[in-house]
C-alpha cells in the first residue's frame, strides 16, 4: 500500500537577513544585504503509512513545524520532494482567512473552500459544522462579535468537517477551554479510528506517548531518532536534559560519594517514564573513601512545581548502619507510584544523622515521568481491586 | 498493571475513493503546472473574488451602489462642467472621459488592491496551501466587478442619450480589454510579490499610478497628443507616447466606445485619427508583449512565493 505521505530528501533554506530591509530606502542605503543561509532542514526522508499517527518532536528550531508546513504546502521545499495521498486539513489552519466583517455562515463558506471542499460538500456539511461549534444562534452573526472562545470553535468545527484523509496538527490543542480541549482530543481519536493519518507537532512528551504509533525525532533539521515512542520520547528527554543546565547541583565532603545512580523500572531497565501504580527502583552506587559513622542515605521527590512531595531515608526504614571504606549499593523500591502524571525529580543524599555534615547532595540530579492513561483520571493513583459477582 | 488503551483499535484505513494526490511544487517554474493547478482551484478564486466584494460593502447600507455612484458623479460633474460652463471642446465630453476611465479604475484598483494581497492575507498564506497566484487574480477580479457596474452605469447613460456607436470600431473592445487583463494581471503579480520583502511597494505604486495617468490620454484627447507631436518636429516622440501600453489600451477603449475620431461639433479631432486596423494591430502587439511580461512575472512570482510564509 502507498503510503499515505512519502517525504524524500526533503531540504529547506531560509535567507536569513542580518538586518532584514523591509523597505528599498534600507535596501539603497545598506547598498548589499547580507543574507546568511541556513539550513532548516536537511536530508529529511520518512514515510507515513495510511492510517498511522506520527509524532514530530524536538526542541524549539529543530525544524518540526518547518516540516510540517513543507507537507501542508505552505513553504515550498528547496531540495526534496512530499507526496500527499488525500485531502489534507492542517489545524494549524484555524479560523484562516476569516473575516472579521463576514458572518459566521460566510466564514464557514470561505474557510472551508480555501480548505478545499467544494460548495456542495459545504451544503451537506453546514449544519453539523455549526452544531459542533455550538454556535446555531449565532452563525448570521458579524464574526467580530463573537469571543475568541467562539472564534477558534468554529475554526475548530470546519477544519475538522472537511473530512480529510490527512490530518497535520501543531499543538494548538493548548487554546481553547478544557472541555473543548477533551473534545479536540475525543475528536483525533475518532480521526484514528476511522483510520486516517495523523501527523502530530508537539512539545509535550505525554500527548506523543497517549496519542502516536511512531515517532520521529528531529534535532537541527535532520531526523536523530526514529520509532516506537516511549523509546523516542526516553532519547528527546535525554537530549533535553544535556542542553538543559539549569537544575541540579552537587555538594558535600564525598567521603561518602555517590558514583552513579539510576532509576529503573519494575522489569529492571533504566527507565524514565512510568504509570501510575508502577514500582519504581532508585538505586545508588557509594564509594566510602574512610569509615563513616552512622550514615543516613535518603532520596526526596519535588514535582514541577518544586513542591516537596516525599521523601524517606535509611535511618526511618532500617535504622543506623555503618560504612567501612569500599563500596555499596543502596536501593529503594517504590512499590506503587502513587502520581498520575507529571514530571517528578529526585534529590539523593548522603549526611551525617543530625544533617549537618553533608557527605554528598545531588539536588534533583535525576527525573521522572508519570504518564496517565485514561484509565486513571484524577489527581492520585490507589490501587484498586474490581470485583463484580452474582449473588 | 493494565497497558495503556492508547493507540486504540483501529478500523480498516478510511476509504478514499479517489485519492487527491498531491506533489509538494517542484523548485522550478512550469507554466502548464500553475494553469492546471489554477484551474483545480478555481472555486477558491471565486469565493475570494467575492469576499473582497461582501467586505467592502459590509456594514454600508447603500452597498454595491457605492461603486456605481462613483461614474455617475463623474457623469454628472463632468456634464456640468464641460457642456455647460465652458464651451465644448470635445463633444459628448463624459462619454469620452469615461470610455477611457473605465479602462484606467480597472488597471490602477488591481494593482493597488494586488499591492496589498499577501500581506493583507499574512494570515492565509501562513496557514492554508493554496496557490498564491490566486490573490493577485482575486484583486484584479474585485476590480473587475467593480469595472462592471461601472460599465452598466456608463451604458445606461449612454442609451439615454442615444448615443450611437460605430460597429467596425466595437470589434475592438474585446481586443483591448484582453490586452488590459493580461497586462494588469502581469504587474499585479510584481507588485503582490515585491511588496512582501519591500513594504514601500505599495507607496510607490501610488505614486508611479498618478504620474502614469497623466501619461494616459484619459482626460485630455488623444487627438491633440497626435497633433503636437507625431505632426510636430519631433514624430519619434509620438511613437515613445504609443509604447506606454495603457496609453494604447485606452485609445482601443475609446475608440470602441466614443467611437467618433471627429464627432460632430468638434473642431479637431478627439481621438488619434488612425484606422481601426492600426489600432488592432497595436493591441496585437501589445497583447503579445503582455503576456510575455505576464509570463516573467509568473515566474518571479512562482520563485518568490515558495518562503511568503516564512517572510509574512
Amino acid at each position: 500500500m502507498a503510503a499515505a505521505i512519502s517525504i524524500e530528501g526533503i531540504g529547506k533554506r531560509f535567507r536569513l537577513y542580518h538586518e532584514r530591509p523591509d523597505s528599498l530606502k534600507e535596501r539603497v542605503i545598506h547598498f548589499r544585504v547580507k543574507a546568511e543561509e541556513l539550513w532548516a532542514l536537511k536530508h529529511v526522508s520518512v514515510d507515513v503509512a495510511e492510517g498511522e499517527t506520527l509524532g514530530l518532536i524536538g526542541p524549539n528550531g529543530s525544524g518540526k513545524t518547518t516540516l510540517l508546513k513543507i507537507v501542508a504546502g505552505i513553504l515550498r521545499p528547496t531540495e526534496g520532494r512530499v507526496t500527499t495521498r488525500g485531502r489534507i486539513a492542517a489545524l494549524l489552519a484555524l479560523a484562516a482567512g476569516f473575516h472579521p466583517e463576514l458572518t459566521g455562515r460566510e466564514n464557514v463558506y470561505l474557510n472551508a473552500s480555501i480548505l478545499g471542499l467544494s460548495r456542495r460538500e459545504i451544503d451537506r456539511r453546514f449544519d453539523d459544522i455549526v452544531a459542533f461549534a455550538e454556535l446555531e444562534e449565532f452563525v448570521d452573526n458579524q464574526v467580530k462579535f463573537y469571543s475568541s472562545g467562539m472564534y477558534v470553535r468554529l475554526g475548530f468545527a470546519v477544519a475538522v468537517h472537511v473530512d480529510p484523509a490527512i490530518l497535520l496538527v501543531d499543538e494548538v490543542l493548548a487554546v481553547g477551554d478544557i472541555a473543548f480541549q477533551a473534545k479536540c482530543l475525543e475528536r483525533i481519536r475518532a480521526f484514528q479510528q476511522e483510520g486516517r493519518t495523523i501527523v502530530f507537532v508537539t512539545h509535550a512528551p505525554d500527548l506523543v506517548l497517549r496519542v502516536c504509533d511512531r515517532v520521529v525525532l528531529l534535532d537541527h533539521g535532520a531526523i536523530v531518532d526514529e520509532g516506537e515512542p516511549r523509546q523516542v520520547v526516553r532519547d528527546f528527554r535525554r537530549l533535553m536534559s544535556r542542553q538543559s543546565v539549569a537544575y541540579g547541583w552537587d555538594e558535600g565532603t564525598k567521603e561518602i560519594e555517590i558514583v552513579s545512580a539510576e532509576i529503573f523500572g519494575p522489569d529492571g531497565s533504566g527507565s524514565e517514564i512510568f504509570a501510575p501504580g508502577d514500582e519504581l527502583v532508585i538505586q545508588m552506587d557509594l564509594k566510602a573513601s574512610t569509615a563513616v559513622e552512622d550514615p543516613i542515605i535518603s532520596f526526596a521527590l519535588h514535582d514541577e512545581n518544586n513542591t516537596f512531595v516525599f521523601g524517606t531515608n535509611s535511618g526511618w526504614r532500617i535504622g543506623p548502619i555503618a560504612f567501612t571504606e569500599g563500596k555499596y549499593r543502596a536501593q529503594f523500591v517504590l512499590r506503587s507510584l502513587p502520581f498520575v502524571e507529571g514530571r517528578y525529580y529526585v534529590t539523593l543524599g548522603v549526611h551525617s544523622r543530625d544533617s549537618k555534615r553533608v557527605y554528598h547532595l545531588q539536588e534533583q540530579r535525576y527525573a521522572f515521568d508519570v504518564i496517565k492513561g485514561e484509565e486513571n483520571p484524577g489527581v492520585l493513583f490507589i490501587p484498586v481491586e474490581c470485583k463484580v459477582e452474582r449473588l | 498493571m493494565a497497558t495503556s488503551t492508547y493507540p486504540p483499535e483501529r478500523a480498516a484505513p478510511h476509504p478514499a475513493p479517489a485519492p487527491i494526490v498531491r506533489t509538494s511544487e517542484p523548485p522550478r517554474f512550469h507554466l502548464v503546472g500553475r494553469i492546471r493547478e489554477l484551474a483545480r482551484t478555481r472555486e477558491i478564486l471565486g469565493n475570494l473574488v467575492r469576499k473582497e466584494v461582501k467586505v467592502k460593502y459590509k456594514s454600508s447600507v447603500l452597498g454595491v451602489a457605492w461603486s456605481m455612484l462613483n461614474p455617475i458623479l463623474y457623469l454628472a460633474v463632468f456634464t456640468l462642467v464641460f457642456s455647460v460652463v465652458l464651451p465644448a471642446s470635445v463633444p459628448n465630453f463624459p462619454v469620452y472621459l469615461l470610455s477611457g476611465l473605465l479602462a484606467w479604475n480597472l488597471f490602477a484598483t488591481s494593482l493597488s488592491l494586488a499591492s496589498r494581497s499577501i500581506v493583507d492575507n499574512a494570515n492565509l498564506v501562513t496557514k492554508v496551501y493554496f496557490p498564491r497566484e490566486i490573490l493577485p487574480l482575486a484583486s484584479e477580479g474585485s476590480a473587475l466587478v467593480d469595472f462592471a457596474l461601472q460599465g452598466v452605469v456608463l451604458a445606461v447613460f449612454m442609451a439615454a442619450l442615444r448615443y450611437s456607436f460605430v460597429g467596425a470600431n466595437l470589434l475592438l473592445l474585446p481586443l483591448a480589454m484582453f490586452a488590459l487583463l493580461v497586462f494588469t494581471a502581469a504587474l499585479a503579480f510584481w507588485v503582490s510579490a515585491l511588496n512582501v520583502r519591500y513594504r514601500d511597494t505599495q507607496h510607490l505604486l501610488g505614486l508611479a499610478l498618478l504620474a502614469w495617468f497623466w501619461l494616459t490620454p484619459v482626460v485630455y484627447p488623444g487627438g491633440l497628443v497626435y497633433r503636437k507631436l507625431a505632426l510636430g518636429h519631433h514624430p519619434w516622440l509620438f511613437k515613445l507616447f504609443l509604447l506606454n501600453p495603457m496609453a494604447d489600451i485606452v485609445f482601443g477603449f475609446q475608440r470602441a466606445l466614443y467611437a467618433h475620431v471627429q464627432p460632430r461639433g468638434a473642431a479637431q479631432a478627439v481621438l488619434i485619427p488612425v484606422s481601426v486596423g492600426w489600432l488592432a494591430l497595436v493591441l496585437g502587439a501589445v497583447s503579445v508583449g503582455s503576456l510575455v511580461l505576464l509570463w516573467l512575472a509568473w515566474r518571479t512570482f512562482f520563485h518568490l512565493s515558495g518562503d511568503f510564509a516564512e517572510e509574512l
